[in-house]
């Protein structure tokens, strides 16, 4: 497999202060890479690595398979759309996307040419005469993409550039962003905070944090078999309650929470210590059944988890409704529910059976300190 | 605190309001070093409701300054004699005099006869001289020994080691040099230009034998002390300070003679205290007040024995420069008629466009 | 009733402005315009016509002056430019917020002594037997006394550290306002370090760039002070000659004519300066 971009090993110190530490990664040709991290999490920093505006303390990088720890930034074949876009105001439009072009030396026929091919490629082929400050936001987003993609990148790196936009066009632009990634067929790295960016566009996801990768891996990976307790909180939704284990290590082990439920959960991110480990337990909403009290206590089928509770609010949110059931022991547990607006609805006050799978509890051992 | 400062702003203010009210403010617009802190304070001393306040100016600012306002802003000016008349006659600025209000008893009788001819017009007199001087040569007699006329500034011997003020004076000085008498000519405009073309020429010629043009009284002293020029024209006030510093620096009256001027007193035309200008009048001309001004202006006052009135370190200066033929030999600035300015003027700016080094 | 306390407020609030523009600009301005086109005949006699201007372009020297001292405010203005930018970016792009502060109040200092204690400064370091040369005796480079002062290149340079803040600060405040992310940006797409600056950071600047230029040539061009201390026996400066004029030939006719004569001739180059670089007031000097 050919690989546009490997880093090995980077490490980038400020001072006293790790900003990037000893990551490795390499991504496929063609294939839309996040980089999903909070901020300060060193992922800014990794990518103003790979476009060169930062030296590496350590560790290399490299484009189709040769280093460019040497090279100034203005001779990597990397281009960056940035966070504001950094557009050039005094320019307009076909300006802007020629400029990359006039600094290579290209002709005026072909820059013309070319300039005119970027343009009907991302759907503005009338805009080259207008100023930057004449576009919507969505359309300066689409020539920047342009004027670093009429360059014909072997990476083009992209730095949380939907953050400015309002939700509306935030949400259609993940889609537009991923049909463009097809489009070109080139490697793009997006640098987001933003989970739901990340899952929704990515071919392969680097959670990040403190400095390091915690997980790289597809979406649905990430999403389902977290590695970490850190991936599981960051990524997706999930109620989350710290407790320690009351016997097992691995498979499914016995937990007690802090707040005294008691369940039974899966082993993830490596065996624990044992009975007596500090745990942090995660289960996402939507693996959480929802069923009307039956009798004097919840049926029992192996391999679930099960508590009764009522029903202390209702959160609705479309198809993504919720409801919030304070358990017998006066735990809150957020679990999906499809609320119809009919009259069989959950009422706050109604007494519930919750139901989970033991697979679907996740248990890491809880960060030591 | 607040109130502490507002009353005491509101007192200040009182007080103020109240001296102006009972005291007069004698304005004077003078030359730079006429009216000496000392002397302002004795004077303020011995009539407690005079107020004086003092612009420092030279002759053509003190005429635009009163052209400007029709003659008011100032109680008393002092012009030089030649300046009054043309300037009276044009822009109207100044009111006569009331000589019996001054004291001329102690006043030097020829200058005083010669500042009323001056300065008479249709029978009103204008000015009473105040302290006169000259305006002539400078040299570093260890270095330019036998300097003595106008035209040795040009003199290829002191090549890059003259200076001149690009005013008036160097046109009047050149002009006797070349054995002209400029101040006849005032009558005559056509011979008066046609002697000024010849001045200007030769200035221009002269343009690289000279170091630079000074424009005041320091830098001409710094050029002359620090030896970067051994020879210049100067105000006479100018060489007796340097004197004092470097006895081998002398005023020079140049042998065609040096030009003397006489500054007066004068009343602008819409003054306000003119009482208050005449009791400044004959205080400043009392024998004990003249050496106070002499010492600070280096010019020497208008009244009997006026050099021996002068501080040691001055009269000593004067003595050197002056004997008796070269205070006979004295030329006195002559009435300046209407347009000679503008006819120099013109000489001045065409000397200092040409390119001659 | 709304509209018309807001009219009211509105005019009350333009008043002292307006008083101010009138009373101070438009009304003397026009009294000199008026004694511009008086004529002097004679003692008392005048007439009106153009008469002054007509001299003035009848009179070489005049003209010549005036050339003369556009095409070294010109040079100064350029200079400037080509020292102040470095600073400027230094100022504003590379410089810590803490150092700004100071780095500013270092451009400010010269403006901090009047002009002409400023100005015998550069006296005393260029004279002759001033420190400059005597320094350069020491170190043995040159073998007597050289005079510094009394050229236009000593002119030149002593506006050109008047004007310096002017050109600064405009310059400062344009360059702060670009996203630094403009500049990697033209890095990233392939520009060299030459590309950027011509391509990019020029471009953005020029509103400032003209701004400065503009208060400066003005400045250069109407100063009085330096170039008549610093200034040699042929350096002539045009406000010398309105000054002589005025004062030492009483001839407030023609002082007039040539005040005037040097606001139209900075007038007419900063309008062809805002022409060749595409720029207008409201993009420059009035920019918010």
């Amino acid at each position: 497999m050919e690989y546009d971009l490997t880093c090995e090993s980077v490490c980038k110190k400020f001072g006293e202060f790790t900003a990037v530490d000893d990551v490795s990664f390499q991504i496929p040709s063609g294939s839309f890479f996040s980089i999903l991290g909070p901020s300060g999490c060193g992922k800014t920093t990794l990518m103003r690595m790979i476009a060169g505006f930062e030296s590496t303390t350590s560790g290399d990088i490299k484009i189709k398979g040769n280093s460019v720890l040497s090279l100034p930034p203005n001779k990597r074949n990397v281009k960056m759309v940035f966070q504001h876009l950094a557009l050039f105001p005094m320019m307009n439009v076909f300006e802007n996307i020629a400029y990359g072009l006039r600094c290579q030396g290209v002709g005026k026929e072909e820059i013309k040419r070319k300039v005119q091919d970027v343009l009907e490629r991302v759907s503005l082929p009338d805009v080259g005469s207008k100023e930057i400050s004449q576009l919507s936001g969505g359309q300066k987003q689409r020539i920047a993409i342009a004027r670093c993609m009429v360059l014909d990148p072997d990476v083009l790196l992209l730095d949380e550039p939907l953050g400015a936009l309002d939700l509306k066009l935030r949400e259609s632009m993940k889609i537009e962003l991923k049909l463009l990634q097809h489009q070109f067929n080139t490697t793009f790295i997006y640098i987001t905070h933003d989970q739901s960016e990340a899952l929704v566009m990515s071919d392969n996801v680097a959670v990040m944090n403190q400095g390091r990768f915690e997980q790289i891996g597809t979406p649905q990976a990430l999403y389902h078999k977290p590695a970490s307790a850190f991936v599981a909180g960051f990524v997706g939704d999930a109620n989350r309650w710290s407790g320690r284990v009351v016997e097992g290590a691995d498979g499914a082990v016995k937990v007690q929470t802090d707040g005294g439920l008691s369940l039974v959960g899966t082993a993830a991110g490596g065996s624990l210590s044992g009975s007596g480990t500090d745990v942090e337990i995660f289960v996402r909403p939507e693996f959480i059944t929802v069923a009307r009290a039956k009798g004097d206590a919840p049926a029992q089928v192996n391999g679930q988890n099960h508590q009764r509770g009522v029903v202390d609010s209702l959160l609705f949110n479309g198809a993504n409704s919720r409801v919030l059931v304070r358990s017998t022991n006066n735990q809150l547990i957020e679990a999906d529910f499809l609320l119809t607006g009919g009259t069989d609805d959950l009422k706050p006050g109604d007494a519930v059976d919750l139901s989970w799978s033991i697979e679907r509890s996740a248990c890491f051992q809880a960060a030591r300190g | 605190m607040k109130r502490t400062v507002l009353s005491g702003v509101v007192a200040a203010a009182l007080l103020a309001a109240g001296t102006s009210a009972n005291a007069e403010t004698l304005r004077l617009l003078t030359w730079g070093s006429y009216a000496p802190e000392k002397v302002i304070e004795m004077f303020e001393e011995k009539y407690p409701d005079i107020e004086v306040e003092v612009t420092f100016s030279n002759n053509e600012e003190m005429i635009s300054k009163l052209r400007a306002t029709g003659g008011a802003g100032f109680d008393l000016a002092q012009p030089s004699h030649d300046r009054v008349h043309a300037a009276q006659l044009e822009y109207n600025i100044y009111k006569p005099l009331d000589i019996s209000k001054i004291n001329t008893a102690n006043m030097d009788q020829t200058l005083l006869a010669g500042v009323k001819t001056n300065t008479t017009i249709e029978g009103d007199l204008f000015s009473v001289p105040h302290q006169w001087g000259t305006s002539g040569l400078m040299a570093d007699k260890s270095k330019a020994p036998n300097f003595s006329s106008w035209a040795d500034l040009c003199n290829p011997e002191y090549q890059g080691k003259t200076s001149m003020r690009l005013k008036r004076t160097i046109l009047l000085g050149t002009a006797f040099a070349m054995g002209e008498d400029p101040f006849a000519a005032y009558s005559d405009l056509k011979k008066y230009q046609s002697i000024l073309d010849r001045v200007a020429d030769k200035l221009i010629e002269c343009k690289s034998n000279i170091k630079a043009y000074w424009k005041g009284g320091d830098d001409l002293s710094s050029m002359m002390l620090s030896g970067e020029i051994v020879a210049s024209e100067t105000w006479d006030s100018t060489a007796y300070k340097l004197f004092d510093q470097n006895k081998n620096i002398v005023f020079i009256p140049p042998k065609e003679g040096a030009l003397a001027w006489i500054d007066t007193f004068t009343l602008p035309r819409k003054g306000k205290a003119d009482d208050a200008a005449y009791k400044w009048i004959n205080f400043v001309m009392q024998p004990d007040i003249v050496p106070l001004v002499s010492g600070s202006s280096g010019a020497i006052a208008a009244v009997n024995g006026g050099v021996d009135l002068m501080p040691e370190d001055k009269r000593a200066a004067v003595k050197a420069a002056f004997d008796d033929a070269a205070i006979a030999n004295l030329k006195f600035f002559a009435n300046i008629p209407p347009g000679i300015e503008d006819m120099e003027g013109k000489t001045l700016e065409k000397i200092k466009a040409a390119t001659g080094g | 009733m709304d509209k018309d306390i807001k009219r009211l407020s509105l005019i009350l609030l333009m008043a002292p402005f307006a008083l101010w523009i009138l009373l101070l600009i438009i009304i003397p301005h026009v009294g000199i315009f008026l004694l511009s086109l008086r004529e002097k005949i004679s003692y008392k006699e005048f007439t009106y016509g153009l008469g002054n201007y007509i001299e003035f372009l009848n009179e070489p020297i005049y003209w010549n002056t005036l050339l003369r001292t556009g095409s070294m405010s010109l040079l100064v203005t350029i200079l400037a430019l080509l020292i102040g930018f470095p600073v400027a970016y230094y100022i504003a792009k590379v410089a810590r917020k803490k150092s700004k502060g100071a780095l500013f109040l270092l451009c400010l200092l010269p403006l901090w002594v009047s002009e002409l204690i400023r100005t015998f400064g550069w006296i005393l370091l260029l004279r002759e037997t001033g420190v400059v040369s005597g320094f350069l005796q020491t170190i043995g480079i040159i073998d007597q006394p050289v005079e510094f002062l009394y050229n236009d290149v000593t002119v030149i340079m002593g506006l050109v550290y008047t004007v310096m803040l002017f050109m600064i600060v405009p310059l400062v405040s344009t360059l702060d306002g670009m996203d630094d992310a403009m500049v990697e940006a033209g890095y990233n797409l392939g520009g060299s370090g030459f590309t950027v600056l011509r391509r990019i950071i020029i471009p953005y600047a020029m509103p400032g760039i003209v701004a400065g230029s503009i208060v400066v040539f003005m400045l250069a061009a109407g100063s009085y002070l330096t170039p008549i201390l610093l200034g040699g026996k042929n350096s002539s400066w045009f406000t010398e000659q309105i000054y002589d004029q005025f004062i030492t030939r009483y001839n407030w006719e023609s002082g007039a004519a040539f005040g005037f004569l040097l606001l139209a001739f900075t007038s007419i180059v900063v309008w062809l300066g805002l022409r060749l670089t595409g720029q207008s007031l409201a993009t420059t000097v009035a920019k918010d």
